[in-house]
């Protein structure tokens, strides 16, 4: 049906040649058109970062589960500093804002102001890290290991793979900034900014529910 | 053949690879929702103000709107993008979470409401002897 469309539009023969033969309709293409280099990338990427939301989902299932199986251990109320989690959220709504402005002074050309805001942004990173990982010592040192109760197990498990995605996309982001640097803006690297432009943010989207679902919810309850 | 129709279209457009993109202003009203949107769920459980019973829900609905404000700014998702594929990945995807959260969470407590109660540490002998009694 949508073939007898087009082949009524008639105005593109060159178009309604490559899908006709005669009045015949062809359902296999004679041959796959051109398409330009990268084109399905941001699609296929996309689809990517969907599949990753589904091992979140599952992550996220696994602590909605066991969120009060303490075993006899330390609850959320306990364990859970909410300034310092606050700190967090803010070095990663920063770093996504950063990420934008990065993405705008790409798209004007200009490779020094990219390279600037995508550093900053990869220090926002490095900073929502480290104060991760000062948080997880302190908990260990507490005794709260991964070990204590499925509850911690789950929150370690959710919360440590986010923190491992927001470490692959820092170093992602540092071979980028050394990809621009030596080759400057070139189409390639500005597919490949996008990309990680959308990671990124993907991942502050992940956080907003680890927030919200282990810290808030577990200090509320 | 639906890609006969997508070519004409892209054709007379003359739409080139294009992805869509931000502006400043989006990014700034995207920054400033986000941040409210956060500041205020914090503050209710830090404070706690609020009954549990209003915190609880008012937070999850905070998260959500903050989602749609970073899909809508941050990834700048409509329905246009790749001639609507990431929306219809999107809405699959929000379908498959939602299964999966749900599911996980009503089977699991219905499987933990019907458990047998086990108040006191059971050696393996008793446990199989209850399996099999039971």
């Amino acid at each position: 049906m949508m073939a007898t469309q087009s082949h009524s539009h008639g105005s593109d023969t060159m178009n309604t040649q490559a899908y006709f033969d005669g009045d015949r309709p062809l359902f296999h293409l004679p041959k796959e058109p051109h398409h330009p280099d990268g084109h399905s990338t941001m699609l296929g990427f996309w689809i990517y970062l969907m599949s990753d939301c589904l091992l979140f989902a599952g992550l996220f299932a696994t602590f909605a589960v066991l969120e009060h199986s303490y075993a006899g251990g330390p609850g959320p109320k306990e364990l859970f500093e909410l300034p310092l989690v606050a700190l967090n959220t803010a070095m990663l709504l920063f770093s996504s804002i950063t990420y934008g402005f990065s993405m705008l002074v790409m798209e004007r050309g200009k490779k020094n102001a990219t390279l600037m805001w995508l550093g900053i942004t990869g220090l926002f990173g490095l900073a929502f890290l480290s104060i991760e990982m000062h948080e997880f010592a302190g908990l260990i040192a507490e005794g709260a290991t991964p070990q204590s109760s499925a509850f911690l197990s789950a929150f370690f498990t959710l919360v440590g793979t986010h923190g491992l995605h927001v470490t692959l996309g820092t170093i992602w982001l540092v071979t980028l900034m050394v990809q621009v640097a030596q080759k400057g803006l070139i189409p390639a690297n500005r597919r490949r900014l996008m990309c990680l432009s959308m990671f990124w943010h993907f991942l502050d989207i992940v956080w907003i529910g680890v927030f919200t679902f282990v810290y808030l919810m577990g200090v509320a309850q | 053949m639906s890609d006969t129709a997508t070519n004409h279209h892209g054709a007379g457009e003359d739409h080139l690879d294009h992805p869509p993109h931000g502006s400043f202003k989006g990014y700034m009203i995207g920054f400033v929702l986000s941040v409210i949107l956060t500041a205020i769920p914090f503050a209710l459980v830090m404070t706690g103000v609020l009954d549990k019973s209003v915190t609880v829900p008012l937070i999850l609905l905070m998260a959500l709107v903050q989602i749609v404000v970073h899909m809508v700014y941050f990834l700048h998702m409509n329905m246009s993008v790749e001639d609507g594929w990431s929306m219809l990945a999107l809405i699959f995807t929000v379908v498959f979470v939602i299964i999966t959260l749900a599911g996980s969470m009503w089977v699991l407590y219905n499987m933990n409401a019907n458990m047998m109660p086990m108040s006191m540490p059971v050696s393996p002998a008793t446990q199989a002897a209850t399996a099999v009694g039971g």
